[in-house]
């Protein structure tokens, strides 16, 4: 597994750095060849370039949030701690994809709608997704080391039943957003979304190699924790007091 | 009476609190029908020891074994705890705090509480809430309120503290009296030489661990 | 001997219900000898009336548009108010270690707590609606009686995930910020149908029956996700 991980670290390289030059690229003819960039949207322009990594994110950090509510039911069934560490793991970055979906969001919008944030769907349910699982971090710094993974987990929990309602109450409250891109009915240009697909690729590419790390420092974290309760185990107790204060 | 079967077994029993271990592996057998004092030095993992017997704290590694059952809500209520706080509601009178308490048990008979609360010595037509009463009598409010249930095993933290002499005698009397009914009886406490002669057995502990178990209030040597 | 099984499962249920009437009179009785969650609150959501008329006209027209949301937000308030007394109250003298020690259900002591808590809320708003009725010269062009509807659902989705949560937060470190941060986002649903639906019921402008549906919906998903999930959080030690 250990060796897999500078293989990956250069493929996600390579995959991203293609991925968002072809996003920024126009279509370009050399000769016979076409070297495939993505076409420049007729009415919006070289803004709607955003959108490649706009819609990426969104889907990468549903993802996460998806495997957090597996790996919280997960860990409430069988009490597993790796299973609590992926929970963390993947709130943390899935928080991050989210911070980007609601950064890019407002960038793209103030071009084309000429306003910088709306209270569209959408956005609207990003940013109650975001509250939640912001919320979820907070109540894992929080508590005191013993209890966390349970209560972050029932949170966990909790917070995944609110998304439907979320989703819900908004689409019925307000709905401005563009059409969702797959299955919505509107048509792309297959060349816009092979461009879209390669950087969705390249985007769960990298969430998961940020994940894998992350999981690495976590799991060796816990380890030093466990060694020095182990010691403390050992030891004086005297000693232990003190290495506590 | 000698031979008892333990009523209670504890194998290699470790409690973290993070990095800090106030149980670290503790093993021993507790025959029925005995009275037992736990003593040692603060922070030597006395109350850890108890709650984890209690079922409150959830033991990092190790087994708990009370009554032949390894879940404690099996047999809860076979079981008496009182704690150093003295889990009452302060704003409620006596009669009032252990008829809820009664009804939590499920216990139907309404002269209960009435009946334990003259056995700790305190009077039941007390209408006065809780947190008016001098320390020592909230202490023995709070033995009433674990005796409610009619235990087979009484887990007490440090029932007098704050308790005169005179009382802490009586109630010392009660405790051997309970005991000579049958029921094992567990003190924490500090003041070991208030139980001379009543208990069967002193539970030395240091540092999260049994250090030894005597008969006479004479600390064991300390192991090397 | 199903049957039987049926009337075992019967007295069980017989048993929990009344341990929740016990630890709820019990509760009632200790607020009713204090009144510090009540009176607290009355004064805090009388402060948010008073403090919010400051930042626009209550008297406008337009003012009935928001009045929907000032309401709630101003209940919401008050309400967490009540939500970290109640566990406040188990823990002096660690009293809910009593509870966990003895063989009564967790989900009985969390139904008294819920239904505790709907009771001081009700209690709140029955006193403080007219107040704003007064203050902001309200009167619903809609279906009143559909107001009943919103406030019953609305207040039982902020107390059973209030109660929820605030037996989250006394496991952690300053509790008392925990509730309100671990709360709102989740409740934003239902503080948006609370409003919209009130809002709606007002001007008169649109139903408000897709937001009492919905508010109905996240009631019953949220009762059950706590019940299920509360003996885990009151045995995290």
């Amino acid at each position: 597994m250990r060796r897999l991980f500078p293989i990956l670290v250069i493929f996600t390289g390579v995959l991203l750095s293609y991925a968002m030059s072809i996003a920024l690229l126009p279509v370009v003819h050399i000769g016979g060849i076409t070297l495939i960039g993505a076409p420049t949207e007729q009415t919006m322009g070289s803004v709607q370039r955003i959108f490649y990594y706009h819609v990426p994110s969104a889907w990468t950090a549903f993802i996460l949030f998806f495997i957090n509510l597996g790996a919280s039911v997960y860990y409430l069934i069988k009490r597993c701690a790796t299973a609590d560490i992926v929970a963390l793991v993947t709130a943390e970055v899935g928080v991050v994809f989210c911070t980007v979906v609601l950064v890019t969001g407002p960038i793209w919008a103030r071009p084309v709608w000429g306003i910088w944030w709306t209270w569209d769907m959408r956005l609207t349910s990003t940013l109650v997704l975001w509250l939640i699982y912001v919320s979820y971090l907070f109540l894992r710094k929080f508590s005191s080391s013993g209890q966390t993974p349970l209560l972050a987990a029932a949170l966990a929990v909790l917070g995944a039943l609110c998304v439907p309602f979320v989703y819900f109450s908004i689409w019925f409250f307000r709905t401005q957003h563009p059409q969702p891109v797959m299955g919505g009915g509107g048509s792309i240009d297959p060349r816009m979304l092979h461009v879209l697909l390669v950087n969705w690729l390249a985007f769960s590419c990298f969430a998961f190699l940020v994940c894998w790390s992350r999981f690495r420092l976590e799991k060796v974290q816990r380890e030093v924790d466990e060694a020095h309760a182990m010691r403390s185990l050992l030891d004086d107790p005297s000693a232990a007091a003190r290495s506590m204060r | 009476m000698t031979d008892n079967a333990p009523v209670i077994t504890v194998h290699n029993l470790i409690k973290q609190f993070g990095r800090f271990a106030a149980l670290r592996g503790v093993t021993a057998e507790f025959a029925g029908g005995k009275f037992y004092a736990i003593l040692g030095d603060n922070g030597a993992g006395k109350t850890t020891l108890l709650r984890t017997l209690a079922g409150l704290n959830e033991p990092s590694s190790g087994q708990v074994e009370i009554l032949g059952s390894r879940r404690f809500r099996e047999i809860c209520r076979e079981v008496g705890y009182m704690a150093h706080p003295s889990l009452l509601y302060d704003e409620m009178s006596g009669v009032e705090n252990l008829a809820y308490f009664a009804q939590l048990y499920g216990i139907e008979a309404p002269g209960r509480g009435a009946e334990v609360i003259a056995a700790v010595g305190l009077d039941a037509t007390l209408t006065r809430p809780v947190g008016q009463y001098s320390q020592g009598m909230r202490q023995r409010m709070s033995l009433a309120r674990a005796l409610l249930n009619d235990p087979k095993i009484l887990l007490l933290d440090e029932p007098f503290s704050n308790v005169d002499l005179r009382s802490a005698r009586e109630m010392v009397r009660l405790l051997a009296g309970l005991k000579d009914q049958g029921k094992t009886i567990f003190v924490v406490t500090h003041q070991a030489s208030l139980l001379e002669g009543a208990v069967d057995e002193f539970v030395w502990m240091a540092a999260g661990k049994i250090v030894g178990r005597t008969r006479e209030l004479t600390p064991p040597e300390p192991v090397a | 001997m199903s049957g039987a099984a049926e009337g075992q499962k019967g007295a069980k249920q017989g048993v929990a219900r009344g341990i929740t009437r016990a630890t709820l009179l019990k509760d009632l009785r200790l607020e009713w000898r204090s009144k510090d969650a009540i009176n607290s609150m009355l004064f805090f959501s009388l402060l948010v009336v008073v403090v919010f008329s400051f930042s626009f006209d209550p008297s406008a027209e337009e003012s009935r548009q928001i009045a929907g949301g000032l309401i709630w937000v101003a209940f919401l308030f008050a309400a967490v108010v009540a939500l970290n007394q109640t566990w406040a109250r188990e823990l002096r003298n660690q009293v809910l270690d009593a509870y966990r020690v003895s063989p009564a259900p967790p989900n009985s002591l969390f139904m008294a707590k819920v239904l505790g808590n709907f009771i001081f809320v009700a209690v709140l708003e029955a006193l403080m609606t007219p107040l704003f009725i007064i203050f902001y010269r309200l009167r619903a062009i809609g279906p009143a009686w559909q107001l009943l509807l919103v406030a019953a659902f609305g207040t039982w989705a902020l107390v059973v995930n209030g109660t929820f949560f605030a037996a989250m937060s006394i496991r952690t470190r300053s509790r008392e910020i925990m509730l309100p941060l671990l709360l709102f986002p989740i409740s934003i649903p239902a503080i948006l149908a609370m409003v919209q639906a009130t809002a709606g019921i007002l001007t008169g402008e649109y139903s408000a029956r897709f937001w009492i549906v919905l508010l109905a919906t996240y009631d019953l998903v949220f009762t059950t996700g706590c019940l299920l999930l509360f003996e885990t959080v009151l045995n995290a030690e």
